[in-house]
């Protein structure tokens, strides 16, 4: 394109980014001071979606031992769920903490319901009461073959 | 060297005064610690409910100086 071309392509993108800005979107989500508060994504997302773990890195690639167990624990029930990675956002990493007042991450949400960290998740998927609390409220479990 | 186990125990049991504390070092790093608290005083509160009581113990030391406690809580045998 020629000059003033590429000088209306960046007239349009910044335009763009301006309006964006406006209603608090420069990234995908939304968060931090000039859009919504944090408490108010967390509850969007919780509202949004029935497993949600706030989490060090993603589901595909983790970045803790400790959210790489409950990732494990999740995939091998097939419960399909969204990871939320606190290592994106400053903002999320403290503001899921005090929401859910509890010090550590990973935090798992199913159902709105916070059911704990990476012990407590164990724990209950050993015991067979993840699954049991799973499929009380409604959400798909792979059974797997017992010995 | 984080927090030494004797005073995750002390904290623990000052909040906990019921308490059956064991601590142990995982790394050997005074940074990694497994605790095991079983107390009566548990009885009728969740999982949940329990690990936030010791947090509540440990005043504020989770993340900070302490950085990871593999927690157990239950009950005693009746």
């Amino acid at each position: 394109m020629g000059f003033a071309g590429v000088l209306r392509y960046i007239y349009e993108e910044l335009n763009e980014l301006q309006s964006r800005r406006g209603r608090g979107a420069l990234s995908a989500a939304p968060i931090g001071k000039t859009a919504m508060s944090i408490e108010q994504f967390i509850d969007n997302e919780l509202k949004g979606t029935d497993v949600v773990l706030f989490m060090k890195g993603t589901p595909q690639f983790p970045m803790c031992g400790f959210s790489g167990q409950v990732v494990q624990i999740l995939d091998y029930l097939g419960v399909p769920y969204k990871g939320l990675n606190v290592l994106e956002n400053d903002d999320l990493r403290d503001g899921i903490k005090s929401y859910s007042n509890w010090p550590t991450i990973p935090q798992l949400y199913v159902k709105g319901e916070f059911v704990g960290g990476c012990d407590i998740v164990r724990e209950m998927f050993q015991a067979g009461e993840l699954q049991s609390l799973l499929k009380d409220k409604g959400i798909p479990v792979k059974e797997a073959a017992r010995a | 060297m984080a927090m030494a186990a004797n005073d995750i125990e002390r904290l623990i049991r000052a909040r906990i005064p019921d308490a059956e504390v064991t601590i142990r070092d995982l790394a050997g790093d005074g940074d990694h610690y497994a605790a095991t608290v079983i107390a009566e005083s548990f009885r009728g509160k969740s999982r949940v409910q329990q690990h936030q009581i010791v947090y509540e113990a440990l005043k504020g030391e989770m993340g900070g100086k302490l950085h990871a406690l593999a927690l157990q809580t239950g009950t005693p045998e009746r």
